[in-house]
Parts: structure tokens; sequence; C-alpha cells
């Protein structure tokens, strides 16, 4: 598939586009950072991301369901200031009205375009045929399962004859044997030039499905968003999954997406000292992962999209469990590879008692904000301390959204590691542990 | 019908708990001020007006048999109609509150505190009021009647409108505003059917407790005049002024069978029918059943009639309507925040000019002796509506665990307690009464018990429905672990129960308070009991058409509901999700 119109105006056009969710005062949270795309004619291209990095805001400010704070989105030309007629959207959870029958859901764009009824079901029926559909008509969504409501939803978005459609991880709700036939059958109809559209702009987070299906990938970084790489993939389609090219590709990707900026310890995770935003991972993935990586045949070191691939894992599931281990010192993670520390390999070996002792030191010495909270409780006369300081503390400079989710991850840490204790109800933190 | 479907609408009930904010902030009191003072207004016009009541020519309710099905019919046909004016009332006011900024700030708290209102205590005003409006006519009583139905049953069902249309699923409005949906098509594709199932069971609930305002409205004392509409209600009063045992027992038996139609015709059928709008992505394994629903389903002629319906309402939805209904954007802007500043000023403003229009009011013929007594009385109130909450719940938590627990006891016990709670209690306050008088019992001790009569079987029915919900392997843990007794009680079903209690006993305050002014003073013949409180505070100043003392008196018992619910049902409320919520 080439690309041939270069001299039109490209489909859509994004430029210096950034995107600011407001909180008031010093809370505003950078979500997508002078953004630049262009969609031409007859490609698929993906936005690769992992969660949080703005990818399905982006989409949102495309179809115009959302205003970009900064910036110029355009499609054929024209400026987008409300829902644009020539895109449609399939979403990430089907989003299918549980009240309308397959039939009723997939006219439900074209009553709001006010078509007669004999037109709409004429093109209703057409597009149920297309995507596999026929005989479901009447049933209602809660009759589905998960692939046959997405195929509703793709439906749904075709019959009102778009130029662009937009896939917001359109797969990602299903289990993978689903996802992977509805891939092909999606592509299969691309090629071959059935469905009446000209480009797809998708989001995803998975590697593998972006190499597959698209044309160009747009990898991005998170925190704030922006576009981190573009790559460009020429693997004739259909593709293979075990081609060597289409895994060096994958590998490529991966070691992008863990690259560190420089100079930054901490790795991915955005802000800096106390206010380092924490994802909720818990200490059993952490310690499960070591053990994985410790034993065989990995032996202290692994590559990435091979434990993805081996357990099923997806971007989403891994990296932040990874990149936890790194921050806690007991792994490294680089080039899409994870490598355990001597000190990760020592807590591999060890015993309960022990894991617990090595995981708080790491905890108190390489979390800046667990650190803090010791100190504190150190320092005050009954050892004991609100949370709603430190939640004021970290709501200073992120969203308290954020400032939650950080909370909670640094209290199941320490609490697996039993180096402060806190009580729910009261919501303060203390050094005695319940006896 | 299916005790889960029951239980997770049940729960979506009451008051607005879920809201931020447990103490009586100032924005209550200046909706408190408003509400008040157009009861003031409402009083102080029909003073100024001071023609009286033009006499009603109205055919006199007789007690013979053979009116009965009429009277049966008028007073479901009342019904009928206040539902259909809160069916509009929400509507149109919901949706408001959902779309503008502004109006949500004054709808939602004065929606709160109208719900604590006790209808009953202001039927006189609006009697008068209507009657005024269409003088000479019945009308006028029949607008009073179904007005005083309708603030009964208006508040909750547009809460939970409100309440559904700012829970829409972000996803499926994305879709309606992707596919630009015009607002007209938006409510009745998206609003209306997400908002149907809690609308429904609000819509239910609200009729159940309609049944004891119609009987209360019909037969109304406004100074010297009285007015007695054509309805069991006028049949009940009449028989007690009669002391006709017999007439009371007929007006139990047709109230019973009006009950039981309206249970099987319509609740059911509607609940069934519902049941495709529930949210939810995976096929129920129990469904809402009703036999009517069935037969309706299943006939053709039916099928042709529900097809027309349907379609019409295509029809209405696709009608090209410029409805200014776009979803509000979060974030406000600065010009927004300047709006919403100037906005709060006016209503400051307003709500001064009514704090001295209603102490202007009460400060001319009442002092503050009269505001002591009151609160005596509604202390008084008080005590009893808690006692006898308190004996309610130690009699039917463990009735309603015990068939909770058994599916095919649940199964035939909750339609029951629903019957039960339908039922309108006042239609027993006769035979009650006539007990009382021929025991010689002392009424503020044996008066009491009327007020829970009625309200008693939502805690049956919530208990019933959290019993029932409680998960099967919690219960099977606790018996491999062998727990006492005691201990099963404390730590494994009550906490398991306790957010269905809260609703049910919540419910059931709400009710007794309504209640007390119907059952505290109670007549037979000649004969006149009274037990000390805010309940006959009110209806003694009604009956000697002591306007200022009724405002007085709706204004303190308000006061207390409102203090309650923000003191002990909000935070238990919010205690229980926090703490006992199942998954």
């Amino acid at each position: 598939m080439d690309v041939i119109a270069t001299a039109a105006a490209p489909l859509v056009e994004i430029e210096h586009l950034s995107h600011v969710y407001r909180q008031g005062g010093a809370g505003d949270h950078a979500v997508l950072d002078d953004v630049n795309l262009k969609l031409r004619d007859n490609e698929i291209v993906a936005l690769l991301g992992r969660s949080g990095c703005g990818k399905s805001t982006l989409l949102r400010i495309i179809a115009g369901l959302m205003p970009a704070t900064a910036g110029a989105v355009a499609i054929e030309g024209e400026p987008v200031t409300a829902p644009a007629p020539q895109v449609a959207m399939v979403f990430q959870s089907f989003a299918l009205f549980p009240w309308l029958t397959v039939l009723e859901n997939v006219e439900i764009g074209l009553e709001a375009q006010g078509i007669d009824l004999d037109e709409r079901r004429q093109r209703a029926i057409a597009a149920i045929d297309l995507i596999g559909l026929d005989g479901y008509e009447s049933a209602f969504p809660k009759e589905l399962s998960g692939g046959m409501r997405q195929r509703v939803g793709l439906a749904r978005a075709l019959v009102v004859h778009p130029k662009v459609l937009l896939m917001d991880e359109p797969f990602s709700a299903l289990d993978v044997l689903t996802a992977e036939t509805l891939r092909t059958d999606i592509l299969d109809l691309w090629c071959e030039g059935r469905m009446p559209i000209r480009s797809i702009l998708m989001v995803t987070h998975n590697i593998e499905e972006a190499v597959l299906m698209c044309d160009r990938i747009l990898v991005f970084s998170s925190n704030p968003g922006r576009i981190l790489a573009e790559i460009k993939v020429d693997l004739p389609q259909p593709r293979n999954r075990l081609e060597p090219n289409f895994r060096a590709l994958v590998d490529d990707i991966y070691a992008r997406m863990t690259a560190r900026p420089s100079g930054k310890k901490e790795g991915l995770f955005p802000g800096t000292g106390i206010a380092l935003v924490l994802p909720r991972v818990s200490p059993n993935r952490l310690a499960g992962l070591i053990e994985l990586v410790a034993a065989q045949p990995y032996n202290g070191r692994a590559d990435l999209p091979a434990i993805a691939g081996d357990f099923l894992m997806e971007v989403d599931d891994l990296f932040p469990v990874a990149e936890t281990l790194q921050l806690l010192r007991f792994a490294e993670v680089e080039h899409g590879d994870i490598r355990l520390t001597e000190a990760g390999k020592r807590f591999a070996r060890s015993g309960l008692d022990e894991r617990k002792r090595m995981f708080a030191q790491h905890l108190v010495t390489y979390v800046p904000l667990a650190g803090h909270i010791k100190r504190v409780l150190d320092e005050r006369a009954g050892h004991r301390a609100p949370a709603s300081r430190f939640r004021g503390e970290l709501e200073d400079s992120m969203s308290e959204e954020l400032a939650d989710q950080t909370l909670r991850a640094v209290i199941s840490w320490a609490r697996y590691a039993e180096v402060f204790a806190y009580d729910e109800d009261s919501g303060v933190f203390s050094l005695e542990n319940p006896t | 019908m299916n005790i889960r479907a029951a239980a997770s609408h049940a729960r979506s009930l009451p008051l607005g708990l879920g809201r931020r904010g447990l103490l009586p902030n100032l924005y209550d009191l200046i909706i408190f001020i408003f509400i008040a003072a157009a009861f003031v207004a409402l009083a102080y016009g029909i003073r100024e007006m001071e023609a009286p009541l033009a006499k009603l020519e109205v055919a006199p309710v007789t007690l013979d048999p053979a009116h009965l099905p009429e009277y049966a019919l008028r007073t479901t046909l009342r019904m009928f109609a206040a539902i259909l004016a809160s069916l509009l009332f929400t509507f149109v006011v919901a949706t408001l509150a959902a779309k503008s900024r502004k109006a949500e700030l004054v709808i939602i708290p004065a929606l709160d505190i109208l719900q604590s209102v006790p209808v009953l205590g202001f039927l006189t005003f609006t009697v008068a009021f209507f009657m005024r409006v269409f003088p000479g006519s019945e009308l006028g009583a029949e607008c009073a009647a179904i007005f005083a139905i309708f603030t009964s049953q208006a508040w909750n069902m547009t809460f939970s409108f409100y309440q559904s249309l700012r829970t829409i699923p972000a996803d499926l409005d994305e879709v309606s505003r992707h596919f630009r949906q015009s607002g007209w098509l938006r409510f009745w594709r998206l609003e209306v059917p997400f908002a149907a199932p809690g609308l429904i069971w609000n819509t239910m609930m609200s009729m159940s407790g309609g049944w004891f305002f119609v009987v209360a409205s019909e037969a109304i004392t406004v100074g010297d005049t009285t007015v007695k509409l054509p309805g069991i209600g006028s049949w009940l009063a009449l028989a007690i002024e009669r002391k006709d045992v017999a007439a009371v027992g007929l007006a139990v038996a047709t109230m019973g069978i009006v009950i039981l139609a309206y249970d099987q015709l319509v609740f059911r059928p509607i609940v069934a029918w519902a049941d495709k709008f529930r949210f939810e992505q995976t096929a129920a394994r129990d469904r809402p059943k009703s036999w009517v629903y069935d037969v309706v389903r299943r006939t053709r002629l039916m099928r042709v009639v529900f097809g027309t319906v349907s379609s019409a309402t295509a029809y209405l939805a696709l009608t090209r309507l410029r409805l200014p209904t776009r979803p509000r954007r979060p974030g406000a802007t600065a010009g927004g925040r300047v709006g919403d500043a100037l906005w709060i000023a006016a209503v400051l403003a307003a709500a001064a000019y009514a704090l001295w229009f209603v102490l202007g009011y009460v400060r001319a013929s009442l002092g503050l002796a009269d505001a002591l007594a009151a609160g005596w009385c509604g202390l008084l109130t008080l005590i009893r509506v808690m006692v006898l909450i308190a004996i309610a719940s130690a009699v039917w938590v463990p009735i309603g665990v015990y068939i909770g627990l058994r599916p095919w006891a649940a199964q035939r016990a909750q339609p029951i307690a629903q019957f039960l709670a339908a039922f309108p209690a006042n239609v027993l306050f006769p035979i009650a009464v006539a007990a009382i008088v021929s025991l010689r019992l002392d009424p503020n001790i044996w008066l009491s018990p009327l007020m829970v009569l009625g309200t008693q079987w939502y805690i049956l029915f919530n208990v019933i429905a959290g019993a029932s919900a409680f998960p099967t392997d919690l219960r099977e843990a606790s018996t491999v672990y062998r727990l006492r007794s005691a201990q099963w009680w404390r730590k494994v079903i009550l906490p398991g129960i306790f957010p269905y209690y809260v609703t049910g006993a919540l419910t059931a305050s709400g009710g007794s308070w309504n209640a007390s002014i119907v059952a505290e003073v109670a007549n037979w013949g000649d004969i006149k009991l009274k037990a000390v409180g805010l309940g006959a505070y009110i209806a003694e100043a009604t009956e000697a058409g002591d306007y200022p003392r009724v405002v007085l008196g709706i204004g303190v018992m308000s006061l207390f509901v409102v203090v309650i619910n923000r003191l002990l049902w909000r935070p238990l409320y919010r205690f229980a999700e926090r703490r006992f919520r199942l998954s």
C-alpha cells in the first residue's frame, strides 16, 4: 500500500497541539505537548504508547469531542470545532446502547443525520452484512460476546460512510483469540478495499498489534505525551509475527519505549523527589517478576517482549512492574531488556522475612515519598501523622487522582515491608503495627 | 419480582444521600428560608382574600356499597393524575438541574428539603388556594388533592432522574455527541432510557407511598368548610363520623383490592418491561417476571398497541426539535465564574428578603413561647419516631434476615412486604382508634404505633433484599468456621445487610414524621384522641384555621427532619457505603 496522495490536503493534520488538564493553580497537568501529525489517504497509522500518555485524548480531540488547549487540528483542511462528519469512531468499551438492538445501534448515526427509515434500514443491513453480523440484527448487545459487540461498534462507525476511521484501543477489551480474529477480519476488509473509508487512525498500547496492522507507528512518551519516534512499517501484508524482521521491529520499539531520559535515575515515572508519580503495583507482582527473571531460562536477564509473549502480558501490565523494580534498584531496564541487580538476585534467593527487610530498606532509601513519611513519623513525638498532610504536599504538583494513586502505592508497599502502618478509618500513618 | 433487581433499585433510592457534606450548610439554610417564605406567602395570600369559600356543589358521599367501585376508581384516577404531573415535573426540572449550573445550585438543595416537608401539613393552604383559583367548582378541591399527592411523589423521582443524567456513562455520551444527536434525540435515545430503571423504581415507590396521601387528602376541613371528594378517603371519613365499623371494613377490603390490582396490573408489568433498560452488559440470570407482561407480549392486539406506542415515541424522538440541551463542559470559564457569583449574590439577596418576610409574618402573631412550644412538641414526636423505628427494627431485622436467607421464602414474602408498604395505613387507623377507645388506653402511648404502621414494611423489605443479596460464599465460610450465633450476627450478617437496613430505616423514619400528622390526633365519631406532639400541633392548628401556627409547625417539623437526616441518616449511609459495601 503506497502513499499516493501527497499534494492534496491531508485527511487529518495536527500542528503544535498541546493539551492541559486544568485543576486550577499549580496542579495543571500537561497531557499532550507539541504534537504534530499528518494522516494521509490510504494508510493505517497507530498511536502507540502506555496508558496515561494522552493518546486517547488526542483521538478525542481529532473526533471533536473535546477542544485542545493550544494548537490546530484540521480535517481535510477545515479546522475542527465540533464532531466532524468525516470521522467515525470505534470505542474501547464498545459503547453500545444496551436498550437498543444491534440494528438500532447501527442506525443511531444515520438517525441523527435525519435519514429516512428505508434508507437507514438498507444501509444498516449492508454494514451489518459486511462486518459479518447477519442474523444478529434483532439481538440486544448483552446477548453478544465481546467480539460480536465490537463488530457492532465497527458497523455503526462504517455505516455513516466516514473518510477516517478512529479506533480507540478497539481490541484491548477482548480476549486474545477474539482480538486476533477481529484484527485479521478488519485487515482483510481493508486490503480488499471493501470498507468505505480512506484511512484508519488507531490508538493502542499493544506493540505487536501496531506492527501487525499499521503502515506507520507514532510512538508516544508519557507525561506529557510527545511523539517520541515515527516508525514506518514496510513489511508486506499479511504479516507474520514470527518473521525475523517483524521481531526485530517489535524489539526496537520495546527498546525505544523503555529508554530512560538521560540522567533521570528514577526511570520513567513523571515528577521528581517526593512528588514522583508512582504506579499501583502490588508487592506480589514485584516479587513475581523478580522470581521469573531470576529463574530458568532467563537467569537474571530477560527480553521484555519475550516475557510479554510467553505470559500473554501487555505493555501496560509489564512496564509498571519492571519500572518499579528499577526504581527500587532491584532491576535495570534498558534496550527492552530487564536485568536483575545484585540486590534483586539476593531478593530472589531469600525467604519471606529477609525479603521484607530488604524491601523495607530499598523502599525508604529509593522511594523519596516513603523515606519522607518515615522521617516525619520518626521525628514526631507520637509517631503519628495524618495522610491529609502528605496528600496536600503531593497535590501541590500533581492532580488529586494521581496523588491518591501515589499515596495508595506507597501505603501498599509500606504495609508489605512493615515500614509504617496506615489506618484507613482515621486516615493516619503511624509506626506501630497492630499486635 | 426479582429480589436482586429490587434490591439494586431500592438502593439507589433516597434523598441525595450520596452527596458530599454531612452538616447542614449555609445553602440548605437559604433554601429552607425560601420554602418557608413560599408557605407564608400562600397563607398570607389566603388571609388577604377574605371572601368565604364558595359552597361546593358536590354530590354528597354516602356509605352505599354500590358506590364503592366508583369511589375506588376516582381515588385511583387522582393517583394517576398526580403521577403524570410528577413525571412531567421530573422531566423538566431534573433536566434543567442537570444542564444548567445555576439552576442546579437552587433546585437540588430545594428537592432535598422539600422531601422532608410534611406534605399533609399544608393541605389546608393548597385546598384554600386551589378553591380560590377555581371558585365554586369541584375542580379546585380535586386539584388540591392531586397536588397533595404530587408533593409526596415528585421529589425523589426528580432526584433519581437528575442523578441518572449526571452519571450517564462517558462513552455513551461521547457516542451521542460524536454522531451529533440533537438535544431532543439525545433525550429520548440516551437520557430517558438510561434513567429509566431508577426513575421507574422511584415512580413505583412514590405511587406506593401516594395511596396514603390520596386517602388523607380527599376529606379536608378548612376552617368551617369541609370538602369531601368522592373517593375511599371520604368514605372512610364518613364511616369514622358515623362510627360505622362495617363501612371501615369495606374500605379496608376495597383498598386491598385496589392495591393488589395496581401491583399486578401496573407495578410488576412495568418493572418487568423496564428490565431491558438496565445498564448491564451481561444478561441477568433471573429477570423480573410478571404474568400480565407476558400475556401482553403474547397477544397480537397488545403487540400492535405497543408497536404503535413505540413508533409514536420514535416519531416524537425524531421530530427535529431544537432544544438548547447541550451537555455542559467541565471546567468553568472566567465569565462563568463571574456569572455564578452574580447568581449567588442574587439568590442571597432574595433569601434575605424572604427571611425578613417570614419573620415579619410569624412575629405579627407568634412569640418566642410559641416557637418553644412547637420545639417541645417536635422533641416528643422525635422520641416517638426514634423509639418506634428501634422497636420495628428489633422485630423486622431478624425476621427479614430469616426470610431473605431462604430464597423460597423471600420469593413469597417480598411481594407481601411491598404490598403492605403500599397499603395506606390510615385506612386501618379507625380500627386501632376504636380499640384504644374501648380499652381506655393512654393515647400518648397507644396512638404512637400508628405512625409506623405503614412505614415499618420498608425496613422489612429492604432487609429481605439485603439478606437475599448476601453472597453465598461468605455464608459458607461462616458455616465452615462454625461461627457462634452472636458472633454470626455481629460479624457477618448485620454488616452484610447494613446498607440496605439504613435505606429502609431512613424511608420508614421520613414516612413516620408525615404520618404523625394524621396519627397523633384521631377521631372516632365524637370521641377525640390526642397524643401530645408536633403532628397533633399541626393537625389542631389546621383544624382551627390558625395559619401562622401551621406554618410554624411545618417549619419546625421540616427542620427536625432535615437535621436528623444530616446528623444521623446521611453519615450512617455514607459509613455503610464505605465499610459494608460488598463488592
